[in-house]
Protein backbone atom coordinates (compact mmCIF):
# COMPACT_ATOMS: atom_id res chain seq x y z
CA UNK A 1 0.00 0.00 0.00
CA UNK A 2 1.58 3.27 -1.11
CA UNK A 3 1.72 5.85 1.66
CA UNK A 4 1.77 9.61 1.09
CA UNK A 5 5.49 9.57 1.82
CA UNK A 6 6.07 6.78 -0.74
CA UNK A 7 4.21 8.78 -3.39
CA UNK A 8 6.33 11.83 -2.64
CA UNK A 9 9.54 9.83 -2.95
CA UNK A 10 8.39 8.24 -6.20
CA UNK A 11 7.66 11.65 -7.70
CA UNK A 12 11.04 12.97 -6.56
CA UNK A 13 12.90 10.05 -8.07
CA UNK A 14 10.91 10.28 -11.25
CA UNK A 15 12.23 13.81 -11.62
CA UNK A 16 15.71 12.29 -11.87
CA UNK A 17 14.58 9.69 -14.43
CA UNK A 18 12.93 12.19 -16.78
CA UNK A 19 15.47 13.06 -19.42
CA UNK A 20 17.04 9.62 -19.21
CA UNK A 21 14.05 7.55 -20.18
CA UNK A 22 15.55 5.96 -23.26
CA UNK A 23 18.93 5.39 -21.63
CA UNK A 24 17.55 3.83 -18.43
CA UNK A 25 14.92 1.82 -20.29
CA UNK A 26 17.44 0.41 -22.73
CA UNK A 27 19.85 -0.44 -19.94
CA UNK A 28 17.16 -2.17 -17.89
CA UNK A 29 16.16 -4.29 -20.86
CA UNK A 30 19.78 -5.10 -21.72
CA UNK A 31 20.46 -6.14 -18.14
CA UNK A 32 17.35 -8.30 -18.21
CA UNK A 33 18.36 -10.03 -21.45
CA UNK A 34 21.89 -10.66 -20.19
CA UNK A 35 21.00 -11.68 -16.64
CA UNK A 36 17.89 -13.70 -17.46
CA UNK A 37 18.37 -15.04 -20.99
CA UNK A 38 14.94 -16.70 -20.94
CA UNK A 39 13.43 -13.21 -21.30
CA UNK A 40 14.80 -13.03 -24.82
CA UNK A 41 12.17 -15.54 -25.87
CA UNK A 42 9.66 -12.70 -25.97
CA UNK A 43 11.71 -10.78 -28.51
CA UNK A 44 12.60 -13.17 -31.32
CA UNK A 45 11.80 -10.37 -33.75
CA UNK A 46 14.24 -7.91 -32.16
CA UNK A 47 17.88 -7.19 -32.70
CA UNK A 48 19.08 -7.65 -29.12
CA UNK A 49 22.70 -6.68 -29.62
CA UNK A 50 24.22 -3.98 -27.43
CA UNK A 51 23.01 -0.54 -28.50
CA UNK A 52 20.21 -1.90 -30.65
CA UNK A 53 17.77 0.78 -31.84
CA UNK A 54 14.86 -1.54 -31.23
CA UNK A 55 15.89 -2.11 -27.62
CA UNK A 56 16.39 1.62 -27.08
CA UNK A 57 13.00 2.36 -28.57
CA UNK A 58 11.30 -0.29 -26.52
CA UNK A 59 13.10 0.73 -23.34
CA UNK A 60 11.92 4.29 -23.84
CA UNK A 61 8.35 3.06 -24.29
CA UNK A 62 8.45 0.96 -21.13
CA UNK A 63 9.85 3.78 -19.00
CA UNK A 64 7.34 6.25 -20.45
CA UNK A 65 4.55 3.89 -19.41
CA UNK A 66 6.04 3.65 -15.91
CA UNK A 67 6.26 7.42 -15.84
CA UNK A 68 2.60 7.65 -16.69
CA UNK A 69 1.87 5.24 -13.88
CA UNK A 70 4.00 7.32 -11.50
CA UNK A 71 1.82 10.32 -12.29
CA UNK A 72 -1.36 8.33 -11.61
CA UNK A 73 -0.52 6.68 -8.32
CA UNK A 74 -4.05 7.15 -7.01
CA UNK A 75 -5.55 5.34 -9.95
CA UNK A 76 -3.12 2.80 -11.31
CA UNK A 77 -5.84 0.41 -12.50
CA UNK A 78 -7.31 2.99 -14.80
CA UNK A 79 -4.00 4.45 -15.98
CA UNK A 80 -2.68 1.01 -16.87
CA UNK A 81 -5.92 -0.48 -18.13
CA UNK A 82 -4.92 -0.65 -21.80
CA UNK A 83 -1.51 -2.08 -20.99
CA UNK A 84 -3.16 -4.55 -18.66
CA UNK A 85 -5.34 -5.78 -21.53
CA UNK A 86 -2.35 -5.93 -23.85
CA UNK A 87 -0.27 -8.05 -21.46
CA UNK A 88 -3.13 -10.37 -20.59
CA UNK A 89 -4.65 -11.06 -23.97
CA UNK A 90 -2.05 -10.22 -26.52
CA UNK A 91 1.51 -10.37 -25.21
CA UNK A 92 0.87 -12.97 -22.52
CA UNK A 93 4.27 -12.44 -20.96
CA UNK A 94 4.52 -14.80 -18.02
CA UNK A 95 3.94 -12.63 -14.94
CA UNK A 96 7.08 -13.94 -13.25
CA UNK A 97 8.94 -11.59 -15.54
CA UNK A 98 7.48 -8.54 -13.91
CA UNK A 99 6.17 -9.88 -10.66
CA UNK A 100 7.71 -12.71 -8.68
CA UNK A 101 5.63 -12.92 -5.56
CA UNK A 102 6.70 -10.24 -3.14
CA UNK A 103 10.18 -10.09 -4.48
CA UNK A 104 11.16 -8.37 -7.64
CA UNK A 105 10.10 -9.60 -11.01
CA UNK A 106 12.91 -9.90 -13.46
CA UNK A 107 12.37 -6.57 -15.20
CA UNK A 108 11.57 -4.85 -11.91
CA UNK A 109 14.85 -6.10 -10.43
CA UNK A 110 16.80 -4.89 -13.47
CA UNK A 111 15.12 -1.51 -13.45
CA UNK A 112 15.99 -1.06 -9.78
CA UNK A 113 19.59 -2.07 -10.51
CA UNK A 114 19.74 0.64 -13.19
CA UNK A 115 18.42 3.23 -10.76
CA UNK A 116 20.85 2.12 -8.06
CA UNK A 117 23.76 2.15 -10.49
CA UNK A 118 22.94 5.66 -11.72
CA UNK A 119 21.74 7.26 -8.49
CA UNK A 120 24.24 5.60 -6.14
CA UNK A 121 23.63 6.67 -2.59
CA UNK A 122 20.63 8.76 -3.67
CA UNK A 123 18.92 5.40 -4.04
CA UNK A 124 18.35 5.42 -0.33
CA UNK A 125 16.61 2.59 1.55
CA UNK A 126 13.47 4.73 1.75
CA UNK A 127 13.46 5.39 -2.00
CA UNK A 128 14.25 1.74 -2.66
CA UNK A 129 11.28 0.63 -0.55
CA UNK A 130 8.89 3.11 -2.18
CA UNK A 131 10.00 2.14 -5.65
CA UNK A 132 9.78 -1.56 -4.96
CA UNK A 133 6.21 -1.05 -3.78
CA UNK A 134 5.43 1.03 -6.86
CA UNK A 135 6.74 -1.60 -9.27
CA UNK A 136 4.86 -4.32 -7.38
CA UNK A 137 1.66 -2.30 -7.68
CA UNK A 138 2.22 -1.82 -11.41
CA UNK A 139 2.92 -5.52 -11.83
CA UNK A 140 -0.24 -6.43 -9.93
CA UNK A 141 -2.36 -4.30 -12.27
CA UNK A 142 -0.64 -5.68 -15.37
CA UNK A 143 -1.38 -9.26 -14.33
CA UNK A 144 -4.93 -8.59 -13.09
CA UNK A 145 -6.68 -9.81 -16.22
CA UNK A 146 -4.59 -12.86 -16.99
CA UNK A 147 -7.36 -15.14 -15.86
CA UNK B 1 27.08 -29.22 -9.60
CA UNK B 2 26.96 -25.65 -10.84
CA UNK B 3 29.17 -24.76 -13.77
CA UNK B 4 31.01 -21.47 -13.58
CA UNK B 5 32.78 -20.08 -16.60
CA UNK B 6 36.20 -18.54 -16.10
CA UNK B 7 34.67 -15.15 -16.84
CA UNK B 8 31.94 -15.58 -14.24
CA UNK B 9 34.47 -16.60 -11.60
CA UNK B 10 36.60 -13.61 -12.48
CA UNK B 11 33.66 -11.20 -12.29
CA UNK B 12 32.66 -12.56 -8.90
CA UNK B 13 36.06 -12.70 -7.24
CA UNK B 14 37.34 -9.39 -8.60
CA UNK B 15 34.27 -7.51 -7.36
CA UNK B 16 34.34 -9.34 -4.04
CA UNK B 17 37.91 -8.17 -3.47
CA UNK B 18 36.61 -4.59 -3.48
CA UNK B 19 33.59 -5.17 -1.26
CA UNK B 20 33.60 -3.70 2.24
CA UNK B 21 31.93 -6.70 3.85
CA UNK B 22 30.93 -4.94 7.07
CA UNK B 23 29.34 -2.00 5.24
CA UNK B 24 27.67 -3.93 2.44
CA UNK B 25 26.46 -6.63 4.78
CA UNK B 26 24.96 -4.12 7.18
CA UNK B 27 23.30 -2.24 4.36
CA UNK B 28 21.90 -5.34 2.69
CA UNK B 29 20.32 -6.64 5.88
CA UNK B 30 19.00 -3.20 6.81
CA UNK B 31 17.42 -2.79 3.38
CA UNK B 32 15.84 -6.24 3.66
CA UNK B 33 14.18 -5.20 6.92
CA UNK B 34 13.10 -1.84 5.46
CA UNK B 35 11.92 -2.90 2.01
CA UNK B 36 10.25 -6.12 3.20
CA UNK B 37 9.21 -5.26 6.76
CA UNK B 38 7.74 -8.67 7.48
CA UNK B 39 11.28 -10.03 7.56
CA UNK B 40 11.63 -8.26 10.89
CA UNK B 41 9.79 -11.26 12.33
CA UNK B 42 13.13 -13.03 12.66
CA UNK B 43 14.70 -10.22 14.62
CA UNK B 44 12.27 -9.48 17.42
CA UNK B 45 15.13 -9.22 19.93
CA UNK B 46 17.16 -6.74 17.89
CA UNK B 47 15.78 -3.68 19.63
CA UNK B 48 14.68 -0.58 17.76
CA UNK B 49 13.48 -1.38 14.22
CA UNK B 50 10.81 1.30 14.19
CA UNK B 51 12.04 3.35 11.20
CA UNK B 52 14.49 3.14 8.31
CA UNK B 53 16.87 5.41 10.23
CA UNK B 54 16.61 3.24 13.35
CA UNK B 55 17.21 0.10 11.31
CA UNK B 56 20.21 1.50 9.42
CA UNK B 57 21.81 2.60 12.69
CA UNK B 58 20.90 -0.43 14.76
CA UNK B 59 24.16 -2.05 15.94
CA UNK B 60 22.68 -5.55 16.09
CA UNK B 61 21.46 -5.23 12.50
CA UNK B 62 24.87 -4.02 11.39
CA UNK B 63 26.68 -6.80 13.20
CA UNK B 64 24.38 -9.47 11.89
CA UNK B 65 24.56 -8.11 8.36
CA UNK B 66 28.35 -8.33 8.53
CA UNK B 67 28.10 -11.92 9.79
CA UNK B 68 25.77 -12.91 6.95
CA UNK B 69 27.89 -11.37 4.23
CA UNK B 70 31.09 -12.80 5.71
CA UNK B 71 29.51 -16.21 5.40
CA UNK B 72 28.74 -15.37 1.78
CA UNK B 73 32.48 -15.10 1.31
CA UNK B 74 32.74 -18.80 2.06
CA UNK B 75 30.59 -19.56 -0.96
CA UNK B 76 32.86 -17.43 -3.12
CA UNK B 77 35.92 -19.31 -1.84
CA UNK B 78 34.17 -22.58 -2.68
CA UNK B 79 32.29 -21.84 -5.88
CA UNK B 80 32.54 -25.44 -7.02
CA UNK B 81 31.18 -26.77 -3.77
CA UNK B 82 28.56 -24.39 -2.47
CA UNK B 83 25.98 -27.03 -1.50
CA UNK B 84 28.42 -28.83 0.77
CA UNK B 85 29.79 -25.56 2.14
CA UNK B 86 26.32 -24.55 3.28
CA UNK B 87 25.04 -27.94 4.37
CA UNK B 88 25.16 -27.19 8.10
CA UNK B 89 23.89 -23.63 7.66
CA UNK B 90 20.96 -24.99 5.68
CA UNK B 91 20.04 -27.35 8.49
CA UNK B 92 20.37 -24.52 10.98
CA UNK B 93 18.06 -22.21 9.03
CA UNK B 94 15.49 -24.98 8.79
CA UNK B 95 15.61 -26.66 12.17
CA UNK B 96 16.56 -23.85 14.54
CA UNK B 97 15.85 -20.56 12.80
CA UNK B 98 12.73 -21.62 10.85
CA UNK B 99 13.39 -19.20 8.01
CA UNK B 100 11.29 -19.52 4.87
CA UNK B 101 13.79 -19.97 2.01
CA UNK B 102 11.99 -17.25 0.07
CA UNK B 103 13.87 -14.87 2.35
CA UNK B 104 17.22 -16.01 0.91
CA UNK B 105 15.99 -14.97 -2.53
CA UNK B 106 14.84 -11.60 -1.25
CA UNK B 107 18.16 -10.93 0.46
CA UNK B 108 20.06 -11.99 -2.66
CA UNK B 109 18.17 -9.50 -4.83
CA UNK B 110 18.72 -6.77 -2.26
CA UNK B 111 22.44 -7.51 -2.17
CA UNK B 112 22.57 -7.03 -5.95
CA UNK B 113 20.99 -3.60 -5.59
CA UNK B 114 23.43 -2.64 -2.82
CA UNK B 115 26.34 -3.68 -5.05
CA UNK B 116 24.89 -1.69 -7.95
CA UNK B 117 24.58 1.41 -5.76
CA UNK B 118 28.18 1.04 -4.56
CA UNK B 119 29.88 0.16 -7.80
CA UNK B 120 27.57 2.10 -10.18
CA UNK B 121 28.65 1.68 -13.77
CA UNK B 122 31.33 -0.86 -12.84
CA UNK B 123 28.45 -3.15 -11.95
CA UNK B 124 28.02 -4.03 -15.61
CA UNK B 125 25.28 -6.28 -17.02
CA UNK B 126 27.81 -9.13 -17.22
CA UNK B 127 28.68 -8.55 -13.59
CA UNK B 128 25.02 -8.56 -12.63
CA UNK B 129 24.55 -11.83 -14.48
CA UNK B 130 27.35 -13.56 -12.59
CA UNK B 131 26.22 -12.23 -9.25
CA UNK B 132 22.52 -13.01 -9.76
CA UNK B 133 23.61 -16.53 -10.63
CA UNK B 134 25.67 -16.64 -7.43
CA UNK B 135 22.92 -15.40 -5.13
CA UNK B 136 20.56 -17.89 -6.76
CA UNK B 137 22.96 -20.75 -6.13
CA UNK B 138 23.51 -19.63 -2.53
CA UNK B 139 19.76 -19.40 -1.91
CA UNK B 140 19.28 -22.84 -3.40
CA UNK B 141 22.08 -24.33 -1.29
CA UNK B 142 20.67 -22.81 1.89
CA UNK B 143 17.29 -24.34 1.13
CA UNK B 144 18.72 -27.67 0.12
CA UNK B 145 18.66 -29.41 3.50
CA UNK B 146 15.15 -28.30 4.41
CA UNK B 147 12.75 -30.99 5.42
Amino acid sequence: MLTAEDKKLICQIWGKIEGHQEEFGAEALERMFVTYPQTKTYFPHFDLSHGSDQVRGHGKKVVAALGNAAKSLDNLSQALSELSNLHAYNLRVDPVNFKAGWGLGLLSQCFQVVLAAHLGKDYTPEVHAAFDKFLSAVAAVLSEKYR
Amino acid sequence: MVHWSAEEKQLITSLWAKVNVAECGAEALARLLIVYPWTQRFFANFGNLSSPTAIMGNPMVRAHGKKVLTSFGEAIKNLDNIKTTYSKLSELHCEKLHVDPENFRLLGDILIIVLAAHFTKDFTPACQFAWQKLVGVVAHALAHRYH
